[in-house]
């Protein structure tokens, strides 16, 4: 090997370093080791568990597991609402990088506005930073897809399992049922709700809102791992979901459907109740509205729609309008004078009206000599001003009190009002002004202060009908709510309840065969149904106040409420109805709606009890043909209605 | 003059160490990539092992005299390639750094200059004769290594030209620096990188950020200090024993960023916990205490010239590398030798030990 003479030269003079140099290097080198072995110390031996909690919050992921909600039913068991899968898009704030960059893609793959995104995340600007943001539900299978196929560039969108509720179609049924909705920041503030999450499902009103603790059910949670681009690799425990507890409505689907139809095209609401029990049996108001559009992100134009109807599709008419009860209060005047023995003896000469206080008060019609057995089948006002004059303000208002007028009859249902029974002691404390004598006249015929809700009506007639027998009106069967829950509904639904109130036997057969007599002979006798003992009291209520009884109906708005109390039988009945027919004129009218009510209800019983005595004679009654198995002769034509009876 | 150099002489024992080291490299690379579209690495690694091994002995067959005679030429053409990346280099992630020479071959002169210049240095010192070093001399070494630096430091390539300062420190160390003078030159440091950083002239601002976040890597967690916040639940997470081989949450999760480059020791401190890592420090140990123990038993000035410059950038690169795994560096993008997966590292560092063993066979002068 040739080297250069230069190389040469240096190599001669063949130095070596002092050693002390190199073992210093190697101090220097021991020392970088120590040292990173010491970082290294600190990390994995003296903070570990803190790394591996951080670790632990990396990669797991609690997906909410969300409870599926209780399904209603009707008193038979058929089915009113379900549930049905549904998928939601969800945000991860944690997992955003530069929302403002990606809001167009988000926004044309979701079909949301970038300005409705914005407002969902102002929304929740308080909620804590790593609970999801609910930005669309029940989202296509393309959105689905969308989300899918953007997991790398969009790894803040989540989709979530869920059920959502499947309402009965065209409102049926709604104003009782409810509907559910995202919990409002209002509601997050209230004592009742103090466990609940911003997003959370709650019912807004009916039974989906009284029985919501006891439908929600407890969600669950499931733990998945990730990656860091939030994309699920594995899972690990979950913890399942306890449904929502199944709650059996005393609604009879046959009995709401008859109402439902009779009100068609009308406006108002009907009830339906045994007063026996105060279960109801059926509950209409009109106009109604489509829970189904509120269980998803309603539309801004149904809302209007909603908002902007003057009849209020929301209001559940039975339990929150107050109106004056026109004549059907009669049978409360009826109650008050013969417990005051004022009536028994009472004969009022009608010539179409009569004076009182110097103001003459007309009636419809000229009776003549009127008692009060023929009072309430005519529905004759110049015996009630009468009867309103002899008994006074505060002696009217004791006896409607004590049958539940002016205070909330405690149904569980969200927002019953109380309506107003006038007295010297209403008038001083709301008007601070004296009574005057001369207005208890209007008050005779449910006119004046008086106000009613069609549910107090039910409740209220239906119990002097049932000898004085007062009940609670409810939508569920009280052996479905367990106890604790039941009492603390009835603290939060406070009213008259269960109360029985003084009627003597003659009084009581004296009214409930007037009321019958109405409905054959008296002003509801269009409305008379063969071999069906059918009682009632209709009621004509003025809506613009007239100086006297009644003269014209009126027109449009003006036009005159039609009410109607109807039960069956007459005595101790099994179904008591209260028809409100807005602006729907005389009160006959209203009598029909009862009548095809309360027929369907009848039918259904008879048939029942037909089923019954079929289904409970021997089978050897009807012989089977020989050679015939006998199980053909008990399985025929008892098949499904036996079972209920012998359970 | 000498004896004829044979393979009975090569470093066997240092080998070893690096052979060990390569598979427990090759390994956690298989392990890193497990899950994603770098997959199936570990057996390009291997290749890179392959040729490495393979330059090795080739370049231990050249008596390293020879490699110090035509230094004058590589330096000239490192200086040209370094210039040529600059021109027609290919922009990766916004830095020229590397140069196409087609086929799918990538060409990183960065890496090879480090060689260059070790070589270059172990010459320019031993020509001084061990002197005591002028002012002048101190200036000249400063320009040696300090042009290619600048040039690399523009590419722009923080991490490959800050490897190139240990090469000058220890050929000042052992060139025979007084300390009167290093602490001038300290001083003047100090003042000098202080004055750049105010000035932000020298460092990009993501550099800066960079190099100041692993102070408080919690104050940005989402953005700057996402990384090294990563890393550092990686390798605390792992404990004394590690979560076992592929069972690494952060690494598999993705969590971990370029877990088989830069941040493979945090994959493996994850996987195999603090017990693994003290294995792998110690095999670092080993294998700079046989290339000392090499420069001492050299035949020459030069030859412990240049296996001290090899031991001080493997050292300068696995202090950067480690202590900014555990948080104690800020991050500057050097791979680990002989752990990180890249064909450039890898040829740097079997060429080196190719020098190494080339300078141990020929270690009995005469």
């Amino acid at each position: 090997m040739e080297l250069t003479p230069q190389t040469e030269l240096a190599l001669r003079k063949a130095e070596k370093l002092p050693t002390a140099k190199l073992h210093a290097a190697q101090y220097v080198i021991a020392l970088v080791l120590v040292i990173l072995a010491a970082g290294l110390w600190r990390l994995e031996v003296v903070s570990a568990d803190n790394f591996r909690a951080l670790a632990e919050a990396n990669r797991i992921r609690k997906v909410p597991v969300l409870a599926p909600r209780g399904r209603l039913f009707d008193r038979e068991g058929r089915l009113l609402v379900d549930n049905y899968p549904s998928v939601s898009c969800f945000l991860l704030r944690e997992q955003v990088k530069d929302l403002n960059s990606d809001l167009p893609l988000i926004s044309a793959g979701l079909h949301i506005t970038p300005e409705q995104i914005l407002a969902t995340l102002k929304r929740f600007q308080m909620a804590p930073k790593y609970q999801p943001i609910p930005l669309k539900q029940d989202i296509t299978p393309d959105e689905q897809a969308f989300i899918e196929a953007h997991r790398n560039e969009l790894p803040e969108l989540e989709t979530l399992d869920e059920q959502r509720r499947l309402y009965p179609r065209d409102g049926f049924a709604a104003h009782l049922i409810g509907y559910v909705g995202e919990i409002s920041e209002d509601d997050l503030n209230k004592s009742k709700y103090a466990f609940y999450q911003p997003g959370d499902v709650v019912g807004k009103s009916g039974v989906e809102a009284t029985y919501d603790s006891l439908l929600r059910g407890v969600d669950g949670s499931r733990d998945v791992i990730v990656n860091s681009h939030g994309k699920e690799i594995g899972r690990l425990g979950q913890t399942l979901a306890q449904p929502g507890k199944d709650l059996k409505l005393t609604i009879d689907l046959d009995v709401q459907m008859a109402a439902e139809r009779a009100m068609e095209g009308k406006t108002g609401a009907v009830i339906a109740l045994d007063p026996h029990t105060g279960e109801i049996l059926a509950l209409v108001s009109r106009p109604t509205f489509d829970p189904n559009q509120f269980a998803v992100r309603l539309s801004k134009t149904y809302w209007n729609e909603i908002v902007n109807n003057p009849d209020h599709p929301l209001l559940n008419k039975a339990t929150q309008a107050q109106l004056a009860p026109g004549s059907t209060f009669k049978i409360i005047m009826s109650y008050a004078g013969l417990q005051e023995n004022a009536a028994q003896d009472m004969h009022v000469m009608c010539s179409g009206g009569a004076s009182f206080y110097g103001h003459f008060f007309a009636c419809d019609k000229r009776h003549g000599m009127v008692d009060v057995e023929h009072a309430i089948p005519w529905s004759c006002d110049t015996f009630y001003y009468t009867l309103a004059n002899k008994l006074g303000i505060d002696t009217i208002a004791k006896y409607a009190t004590d049958l539940g007028f002016s205070q909330r009859t405690g149904v569980d249902l969200p927002d019953e009002v109380t309506g107003t029974m006038p007295s010297t002691a209403w008038k001083m404390k709301n008007f601070h002004e004296k009574w005057y004598a001369g207005e208890v006249i209007s008050v005779g015929i449910g006119q004046g202060a008086v106000a009613v809700t069609p549910i107090q009506l039910a409740r209220a007639i239906g119990g002097v009908a049932s000898g004085g027998a007062l009940k609670r009106p409810h939508l569920v069967f009280p052996d479905e709510v367990p106890p604790d829950e039941l009492e603390a509904i009835h603290e939060s639904f406070p009213g008259s309840g269960d109360k029985t109130v003084p009627l003597a036997t003659a009084n009581w057969q004296l009214i409930t065969d007037a009321m019958a007599a109405t409905t054959t002979s008296g002003t509801a006798a269009p409305a008379h149904m063969e071999g069906i003992d059918f009682a009632g009291k209709t009621g004509t209520a003025q809506v613009v106040s007239h100086s006297a009884g009644m003269t014209s109906l009126g027109v449009g708005k003006e036009r005159a409420n039609a009410w109607f109390v109807g039960m069956a039988p007459r005595r101790n009945p099994d179904i008591a109805v209260a028809v409100l027919w807005e602006h729907g004129g005389w009160g006959a009218g209203s009598a029909p709606v009862a009548a095809q009510i309360i027929n369907a209800f009848v039918t259904k019983q008879r048939k029942r009890e037909n089923n019954i005595r079929i289904a409970e004679k021997p089978p050897a009654s009807t012989p089977a043909p020989p050679g015939q198995p006998t199980a053909q002769a008990t399985s025929a034509p008892a098949a499904p209605k036996s079972t209920e009876v012998s359970n | 003059m000498f004896r004829l150099s044979s393979y009975r002489d090569f470093d066997w024992v240092l080998l070893g160490f690096v052979g060990l080291l390569s598979v427990i490299s090759v390994l956690e690379i298989k392990s890193a990539t497990l899950h994603t579209k770098f997959h199936g690495f570990e057996t390009k690694q291997i290749e890179f092992l392959a040729a490495g091994l393979v330059l090795m002995f080739l370049i231990s067959m050249i008596d390293y005299h020879r490699l110090i005679d035509i230094v004058p030429w590589a330096y000239g053409i490192s200086i040209l390639s370094l210039l040529a990346v600059k021109l027609v280099g290919q922009k990766v992630l916004g830095a020229r750094r590397w140069i196409n020479l087609g086929g799918g071959v990538h060409f990183q002169p960065s890496e090879w200059v480090k060689l260059v210049l070790i070589v270059a240095v172990a010459r320019y010192f031993w020509n001084l004769g061990g002197r005591e070093l002028s002012w002048t001399d101190i200036g000249k070494a400063f320009a040696l290594v300090c042009i290619p630096m600048a040039m690399v430091l523009a590419q722009p390539d923080m991490g490959t030209s800050l490897t190139y300062f240990p090469v000058l420190l220890c050929g000042l160390f052992l060139g025979g620096i007084r300390f009167k003078q290093a602490a001038i030159l300290l001083l003047i440091f100090t003042v000098l990188i202080g004055g750049a950083w105010k000035s932000g002239k020298l460092l990009k601002p993501y550099q800066k950020a960079r190099l100041t976040s692993f102070i408080d890597p919690d104050a940005d967690p989402k953005g700057k200090g996402y990384q090294i916040r990563q890393s550092l639940i990686a390798v605390g997470s792992g404990g004394i024993w590690g979560k076992g081989a592929n069972k690494g949450t952060q690494t598999q999760g993705d969590f971990l960023p370029i877990p088989y480059t830069d941040f493979i020791f945090a994959a493996f401190c994850e996987e195999h916990g603090f017990v693994g890592a003290l294995g792998v420090l110690l095999l670092y140990f080993l294998i700079l205490m046989r290339l000392i123990q090499n420069a001492q038993t050299a035949a020459d000035l030069p030859g412990t010239f240049i296996i001290m410059g090899i031991v001080a950038v493997i050292t300068f690169q696995i202090a950067v590398n480690i202590g900014m795994v555990v948080g104690l560096m800020p991050v500057t993008g050097i791979p680990l030798p002989l752990m990180s997966y890249g064909g450039s590292s890898i040829l740097f560092t079997f060429l080196a030990l190719g020098i190494v063993m080339n300078i141990r066979m020929r270690r009995f002068v005469n």
